[in-house]
């Protein structure tokens, strides 16, 4: 049996293709303006018997193609729990939100708690300070890694925390310092949001954002705990919707 | 509807602004309420009053000042309708659920003041509530600290506003505060009739707002059925309606529609299918017209069971002794009527959270959606206990903070979407 998930993002959308359990294609795109066209590219040459789409985008996805839906929440819980059985916990920081999920032993997902109205703290956020500092997105986290610690980024708000970096550029302020803290200031709204809620070991870190090395290097010194990061992060909702798409 | 223009104009609304308000109002109850499936039959007459609500209700309320009634409009539960029927005035309430003249009110107030004190002043500024123009005498009570303040303003742009004070505690002091406040009250009322009350009239006034009560209580139970034989959306319509419809007219609708559910729950027709899960809410009051969380809760698929709100248990539950024969006893048993309410602007308030409980094994709810106004300080604060109690209990909690405005609809159906999925 052949199951698909596709997670309809913000910044980006993934395919994923199970064949009896095993992924035979995975797949990504930008959303773009016009996410439902981005969808029928992406579906136009794969079969699967089953579909479920979750993500930001599901509705317009759910009228437009009658695809049964699953909100990202459950689907991303679903998929680190199949990932990695044991799993108790989920970070997720995506295009335009952050998630925190609690997973009960059974796999089951429990609580959650998503990030507010704002941007900051997400990859968008990260996007949108790395073309400030003249990096490609892709690069700076490896440059943080680079950088040397004491720079303090106060802004909660991300169009502020953008101009305190360009003043602190002007202030001269070396670019690697700077990209360092503002990963510091992403991990610890993140850390924030996993101790309100007071989860349990073992944390999977997703999204995106996972892919930045230096957020999950932080991560795993602020909570003073190892955290798993899967081999591509933002394909963990799509996989979560694909196995639910099997209990259909 | 008839034309009302005339009236409306006499109450001096200001017409573009209320044709543009009863417009959107319009829209939104076409879609919410009238999309939904299984409706009663008994719901027609609550569509009836909401169509009415600014026509023939009004013109209802004036020819009950014609014949020398008046109209008092208040804001919050605390303000004793059995003392205003004794009185022989009405009680009407001014509902405040959407914005409104946001522009004018961010003039007079701060920003970070909750939707429903921006609400009831937009409604002001934009002249388009015919319920705040009709009364001839509008309480405000010292609650929040946020209602206490503006209250400040507010009673300047209002002819023949009264100020209720209000305890915060539980003791012995505080309920003779409240006892005095009430009897002030009378007095403020005897003195703007012309006549004063006597032990009958309290004692009428007990029971028309009691039949009322009950009224609403059965319906409560009622929902504990499963399937739930009415959704929340209406059940939460008729709370609503409460505040607006003559009571005794309202009571005989709401017995009417209790009839028919009878006999949907005998065979086990639901509002919605029966695997639906069932959640509570609890927390701020929802006036009209704020239907957000309810419509999105219940287009997931879920169905609201019972409200823990002052449109709702929290102001509906228990009953006025009228046993008592003399005044004084009887204002005493308002008084503690009045006094288990167990509203977030008291300290400690434990009351609540048990009610809560109470309310979620009741109504076998698979879970608890804690709705919070932004900027409410007495509601968001308690919701952080509210949800650790709850959690002890293994009742799964969902708190969200919102506001009037439209902006947060995606981010909101995601959250209640994930948490239907984690009780279903
Ligand atoms: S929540 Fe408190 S202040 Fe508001 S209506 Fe209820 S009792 Fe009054
Ligand atoms: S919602 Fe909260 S802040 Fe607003 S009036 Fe009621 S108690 Fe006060």
């Amino acid at each position: 049996m052949r199951l698909a998930g596709i997670d309809i993002g913000s910044r980006s959308i993934e395919l994923i293709v199970l064949e009896d359990g095993k992924v035979i294609h995975s797949k990504q795109a930008e959303s773009g303006y016009n996410p439902i066209e981005r969808v029928k590219e992406l579906i136009s040459d794969i079969s699967y018997d089953k579909i479920m789409a979750t993500g930001y985008g599901r509705g317009i996805v759910e009228v437009a193609f009658d695809f049964p839906t699953v909100t990202e929440i459950k689907a991303y819980g679903t998929g680190a729990a199949h990932l990695y059985p044991g799993v108790r916990s989920v970070l997720d920081i995506g295009g335009q939100d952050t998630k925190v999920i609690s997973i009960n032993e059974k796999g089951r997902v429990v609580k959650f708690e998503m990030n507010d109205k704002c941007a900051a703290g997400t990859g968008k956020f990260l996007e949108m300070i790395a073309t400030t500092l003249g990096y490609q997105t892709h690069q700076i986290g490896s440059e943080a890694q680079k950088g040397k610690e004491g720079i303090e980024i106060n802004s909660m708000c991300a169009v502020f925390a953008e101009s305190e970096v360009t003043s602190l550029l002007a202030k001269g302020c070396e670019r690697n310092d700077i990209a360092l803290a503002i990963h510091q200031s992403v991990c610890k709204r993140a850390v924030g949001m996993i101790r309100r809620q007071n989860t349990s070991s073992p944390l999977m870190f997703a999204g995106g954002v996972a892919n930045n090395s230096c957020m999950a290097q932080l991560l795993e010194e602020s909570l003073g705990e190892n955290i798993i990061v899967p081999e591509k992060p933002q394909f963990v909702g799509a996989y979560g919707a694909a196995m639910l798409a099997g209990l259909l | 509807m008839a034309d009302y223009t005339q009236m409306w104009t006499e109450l001096g609304l200001n017409h573009d602004n209320h044709n543009a308000l009863l417009e959107n109002l319009g829209n939104a109850y076409q879609s919410i309420f009238m999309t939904q499936e299984n409706r009663p039959e008994g719901m027609s007459y609550f569509d009836f009053v909401m169509s009415e609500a600014h026509g023939l209700r009004i013109q209802e309320l004036r020819e009950e000042q014609e014949a020398g009634r008046k109209i008092i409009g208040s804001f919050c539960v605390f303000v004793p309708e059995e003392i205003v029927l004794a009185a022989g005035c009405t009680a009407v309430g001014l509902c405040a659920g959407a914005d409104f003249a946001q522009e004018e009110v961010e003039k007079v107030l701060p920003r970070n003041t909750c939707s429903l004190i921006k609400s009831f002043f937009g409604f002001k500024l934009g002249k388009v509530c015919p319920y705040m123009e009709v009364s001839d005498m509008i309480v405000g009570e010292n609650t929040c600290d946020g209602k206490k303040k503006s209250f400040e303003i507010f009673k300047d742009m209002v002819p023949n506003f009264y100020q209720m004070d209000l305890p915060q505690t539980k003791t012995p002091m505080a309920r003779q505060m409240l006892k005095h406040e009430f009897q002030s009250f009378v007095e403020k009322l005897e003195e703007m009739t012309g006549k004063s009350i006597s032990l009958e009239n309290l004692k009428q006034g007990i029971a028309t707002v009691n039949a009322k009560r009950q009224a609403l209580r059965r319906l409560s139970m009622l929902r504990s059925a499963d399937p739930a034989p009415i959704s929340g959306l209406d059940a939460l319509l008729i709370n609503q309606i409460a505040f607006l419809d003559n009571p005794v007219r309202f009571t005989e609708k709401v017995n009417a529609l209790c009839d028919e559910l009878e006999i949907k729950i005998k065979e086990n027709k639901g509002a919605k299918s029966s695997d639906a899960p069932r959640v509570v809410i609890s927390g701020c009051p929802m006036a009209i017209p704020n239907w957000k969380i309810p419509s999105i809760i219940e287009a997931t698929g879920a169905v609201i069971v019972g409200e823990e709100s002052c449109i709702g248990e929290r102001g509906q539950r228990n009953l006025t002794d009228d046993s008592a024969n003399n005044i004084d006893g009887i204002m005493d048993s308002i008084v503690d009527r009045y006094f288990k309410i167990d509203c977030a602007v008291f300290t400690p308030n434990q009351e609540r959270v048990n009610h809560i409980k109470e309310m979620s094994q009741q109504y076998n709810a698979d879970g608890v959606v804690h709705y919070g106004l932004q900027f409410c300080q007495p509601y968001i604060m308690e919701s952080f206990s509210v949800e650790k109690q709850l959690e002890k209990e293994n009742i799964s909690v969902l708190r969200l903070e919102t506001d009037y405005s439209q902006e947060d609809m995606g981010q909101l159906s995601t959250r209640v979407e994930a948490f239907v999925e984690i009780i279903k």
